[in-house]
């Protein structure tokens, strides 16, 4: 029992004479709108007030307890903020390696604390700038990386010892990693000195954000691969980044953002300790997650509350993990592309202060902020400065990190956390019982539900069931323009140049034995990072390592399902 | 009695793989009683051409989000004039900057959508904008 | 006849666009229909049916690439399901043989159900035709994919495969519902799946118990088995298998000359639908027109009249010439 059972009977007596005047009121004044469209974005129920009575089941020591204590509810740090603020940590990359480079240092003398690379679509999708697949890409949405030349030009003057860096990078993980630590190894520093992140989360884009390339099965051995790796010789590095962003993005309401993404985490560790043989606590440490800040306030902090104390009861009652450091849920966020308007921009710095602040409260270790102009283009110096400050400004002048998990307690936080919690474990046991993660997206499960999900929310946006202003409410007929960052069409044309010296410097047989090591290390199910280290240093291309992967593993056919 | 029916294709042309936008609009013309193909992601411009010719649609929308539409979408326009295609209309969307819509007209697009269109208005606009064939 | 012409000619456009007319019921359509009529008979019509998410479409598009690796040109008909409620209907079975697409030899053609039921749509009979006199060797004609009232395929297709998936639930009433006397070759899809050997071992007892007559010319129906489609090589291997299949019964109806009794029946089917469009269509039409229809309806509905003595009264008076 939370409550003594006098204060239950008091707070009884003082609803029944709330509830009586609210239905006195509303008969002769109306709510503005029906119950059911005062709910969360995701269409969870919220109720006009939540009291003990809400909570009254809840156990302190079980439920909510303290920080860096099972189940983490009130986060893993027991110093919170005052011992180091969530890495401000901006999603960065533009056209060539030389520009990004010169937006990261800029960003790293504005104050940011940690680096995050944006590549550009054929990097994404594992294609050389030269591929006709590539044509019109090159640049566009991140930083063209064709080979080790590029990389070591993106991390130019970086000190790779002393600063983190996380590099959303799917199917071509293991080259772009083999980069980094190559990269490092020629600024001298050991594999043991590096932290990052690779975002590394296949499952994820089979469910949602479909850079695609080689089927399920492979595709999980070679993420294996790379946590056996980290796990031997990069001890600081996060070698999977399990992410709930992009299923958002796609549509997901928050519930299945929540449960997709621990289920894949699940899957993940499931999948390592079968093929390594591993012990759960050598690698699960070094899990890291990645969730959406979306706009309802606080679904989203009650959504990342929940999420640590699922993941720390998965880990401790399905893996028996030992080590407290497995326990806990770290997480990077990234505000809500998707709630950003194309109309009416400047609204938009608003809507990414709030999720911001949401994350913070929601006790996140890492945050992007998305820029005011992103809904158009890659963001300017103008926006990208302004996303920053806001970070910034929410640390040092709003209090919001003075005090550890500061919502805690409240009768509506805690309730929403439980009934998040629930719905998720729901999905979860629904996947466990189709055979696991894997076999519902060969089902489509996943994707499906993300699309109802979709097409619901556009409905209740065309028909104004739910606002965004500027867009079905408070719409001006004025348009606002905004300077917009235009990157060059040439820059693929002097991407393909230095691509093409780097081929003809190259000692091409040295280039091409690598790559034959690396597809016999492949088809014998050995460790590839090794064979991809080698591989980069030798000036091999991206898209020649993820070659190699195509024709030994085959290619991902979408099965299209809507 | 004749079902004149209006077929539509969405299409995603280039690496991008963002497809909600793609997968509303496929169920949205559904219930707006049209025929709808979708061809999925990562379409080259000659697999839409082939797909348009191949299935006879009526409107053919591009959905594009990773800025590549500057060379893709006249790519695919230009490739249907080429092969004597000139009574598909062509609509696109995904993010593209205000200052690149001349260059999708010119282009021989007809409109553009950008993010924040309701579905309501895309239906309108193709229902005053194009017929089916017969 | 231009068109005629055209698709003679092999322009997959005015192909595409005949069958567009076909599905919009233009009456110059069925002109060009009787111009081509003669010139089929030379395809081979492969029917494809199972329950939705049987993968019908993955299958379809390994057959397409046995079938061009052995040199044929291939045509494919999808047909996907027209929603009740709105009149329109997603085509989504072209997304996964989307890899064809720049492959002239290949002509994949979606198409809606348009309220038709059993599976298909009305026009796939003559856009079979099209695709016949457009020259391709193989016509795929894939169903909707409900399962159970999904006949209609026998009255186009030379070879049916049937496919089923374990673990779906549904493959029991499939059975129930006489697709044993439609298939020609069962495909157990997914076979790496648990149930897969309990759902063989069910059709094997099935067909076991089937009276010897039910297999034309001895053709006793296969049970081949597709497993996972992530693996490249035993997924290659078992379309090969079914591909060989596919022609190894071709040539059994040839050699037993049963194919001669497929035509007929697609012969009956055809002539009998078009008897009905051309003598129910406009005497509904006829029936609306003059008002007449509106009188009829009401008495119905009073019980003055059953609709029996109607009808026999109407095909009276249109024998006679004085509808």
């Amino acid at each position: 029992m939370y409550f003594a059972k006098e204060v239950l009977e008091s707070s009884s007596k003082m609803r029944q004479k709330w509830e009586d005047e609210v239905k006195k009121l509303v008969s002769k004044w109306p709510d503005q709108k029906p119950d059911a469209q005062w709910s969360t974005v995701s269409d969870l129920p919220i109720k006009r007030l939540y009291t003990p009575d809400d909570i009254k089941d809840m156990d302190f020591a079980r439920d909510i307890s303290y920080p860096g204590q099972y189940p983490y509810t009130r986060g893993n740090q027991v110093t919170g903020y005052r011992g180091k603020y969530w890495t401000f940590r901006m999603f960065s990359g533009m056209g060539d390696a030389a520009t990004t480079n010169a937006r990261w240092h800029m960003l790293l003398k504005e104050g940011q604390t940690g680096l995050s690379t944006a590549f550009d679509f054929p990097t994404l999708m594992g294609y050389d700038t030269d591929s006709p697949k590539a044509r019109g890409e090159c640049g566009k949405c991140g930083v063209a990386i064709d080979t080790l030349e590029d990389f070591l030009v993106l991390t130019k003057g970086v000190p790779l010892d002393k600063i983190t860096t996380s590099m959303t990078i799917n199917p071509p993980a293991t080259a772009l990693w083999a980069m980094y630590c190559a990269a490092a190894e020629i600024q001298g520093i050991p594999l043991t000195k590096i932290g990052g992140t690779i975002q590394n989360d296949m499952l994820k884009e089979f469910i949602a954000q479909k850079t695609l390339m080689c089927p399920p099965e492979p595709s999980v051995k070679l993420i294996s691969d790379t946590v056996e790796f980290g796990t031997l010789k990069v001890p600081k590095w996060n070698t999977i980044s399990i992410s709930g962003y992009h299923i958002r993005e796609a549509g997901a309401t928050a519930v299945q953002e929540l449960a997709f993404t621990l289920r894949d985490g699940m899957e993940y560790v499931e999948d390592v300790l079968r093929r390594k043989k591993l012990d759960v606590d050598s690698f699960a440490p070094r899990l890291s997650f990645f969730f959406n800040s979306h706009i309802d306030f606080f679904e989203e902090i009650c959504k990342m509350r929940a999420a640590r104390r699922i993941w720390a009861k998965a880990m401790t009652e399905r893996y028996k993990s030992k080590d407290e450091r497995s326990w806990w849920m770290r997480f990077h966020t990234q505000t809500a592309g998707c709630s950003l308007t194309a109309q009416q921009p400047y609204n938009n710095v608003v809507r990414t202060a709030t999720e911001a602040l949401a994350a913070v409260l929601g006790g996140t270790q890492s945050l992007h902020t998305n820029s005011l102009d992103e809904v158009w283009c890659l963001p300017s110096d103008f926006a990208v400065q302004i996303a920053l400050r806001t970070q910034q400004l929410i640390a040092e002048e709003t209090g919001a990190a003075n005090t550890i998990d500061p919502l805690a307690g409240s009768y509506f936080v805690e309730a929403l956390t439980n009934e998040m919690e629930k719905q998720a474990w729901e999905y979860i046991h629904k996947i466990d019982d189709m055979g696991g993660m894997v076999a519902a997206i060969e089902k489509g499960f996943p994707q499906l539900e993300i699309s109802d999900a979709a097409y619901k929310f556009q409905r209740q946006i065309d028909g104004a069931e739910k606002i965004m202003v500027g867009v079905n409410k408070y719409v001006s007929t004025e348009k606002e323009s905004i300077p917009f960052l235009e990157i060059d069409d040439k820059i693929e044309t002097e991407q393909i140049a230095r691509l093409q010296a780097v081929r003809r410097k190259r000692d091409g047989k040295a280039a091409k034995k690598c790559l034959d090591d690396l597809k016999a290390a492949c088809k014998k199910g050995d460790n590839v990072m090794p064979y991809c280290i080698e591989a980069v240093k030798a000036l091999c291309s991206v898209q020649e390592i993820c070659d190699v992967y195509r024709e030994v593993y085959g290619e991902y056919r979408d099965p299209g399902l809507y | 009695m004749a079902d004149k029916k209006l077929r539509v294709m969405v299409a995603k042309p280039g690496l991008d793989g963002h497809d909600r936008g793609a997968r509303v609009l496929a169920r949205c013309f559904r219930d707006a009683g049209y025929e709808v193909i979708y061809t999925g992601c990562h379409q080259t411009p000659e697999q839409i051409v082939s797909a348009v010719i191949q299935e006879d649609v009526d409107l053919l929308g591009l959905s594009c989000l990773s800025g590549a539409h500057r060379y893709l979408y006249p790519a695919v326009t230009k490739l249907m004039k080429d092969k004597g295609i000139d009574d598909v209309t062509v609509i696109g969307g995904g993010i593209i900057p205000e200052q690149d819509f001349q260059l999708m007209y010119d282009a021989g697009l007809k409109a553009i959508f950008v993010p924040g269109t309701t579905l309501e208005s895309i239906i309108t606009w193709i229902n005053t904008n194009v017929k089916p064939r017969n | 006849m231009e068109t005629t012409k055209k698709i003679k000619g092999g322009d997959v456009r005015a192909a595409s666009r005949l069958i567009r007319n076909l599905e919009d019921r233009v009456p110059e359509a069925k002109t060009t229909i009787k111009h081509l009529f003669p010139l089929t008979g030379k395809a081979h019509v492969i029917g494809i049916t199972g329950s939705p998410g049987a993968g019908k479409s993955t299958l379809t598009d390994g057959l397409i690439d046995m079938f061009r690796k052995k040199g044929k040109t291939v045509g494919v008909l999808a047909v996907d399901p027209t929603s009740p409620f709105t009149g329109g209907a997603i085509l989504g079975d072209r997304i996964r043989m989307q890899r064809h697409a720049e492959d002239p030899g290949v002509f994949v053609r979606s198409l809606a159900t348009r309220g038709a039921l059993g599976g298909l749509a009305k026009a796939v009979g003559d856009a079979i035709h099209v695709m016949d006199v457009l020259g391709k060797d193989i016509v795929i004609v894939e169903t909707v994919g409900t399962g159970q009232q999904e006949v209609d395929i026998i009255n186009h297709s030379h070879t049916v495969l049937v496919v089923l998936v374990p673990g779906m639930g549904d493959e029991i009433q499939a059975i129930k519902a006489g697709i044993l006397e439609i298939a020609d070759i069962f495909v157990v899809n997914k076979a790496d799946r648990e149930g897969s050997s309990k759902l063989s071992r069910e059709l094997m007892a099935m067909l076991d118990m089937a009276p010897p007559s039910t297999f034309q010319g001895g053709w006793r129906p296969p049970i081949m088995k597709v497993e996972n489609a992530f693996e490249p090589t035993g997924f290659n291997k078992a379309l090969e298998d079914i591909s060989n299949k596919i022609d190894e019964h071709h040539q059994h109806l040839v050699d037993k000359d049963i194919i001669g009794s497929r035509m007929r029946r697609k012969a009956v089917v055809e002539l009998n639908e078009a008897i009905r469009a051309s003598i129910l269509e406009p005497v509904l039409q006829k029936l609306l027109s003059s008002g007449q229809m509106e009188g009829l309806i009401e008495k119905v509905m009073k019980k003055e009249i059953d609709p029996y003595t109607v009808a026999e009264d109407i095909a009276k008076r249109y024998l006679e010439g004085c509808l």
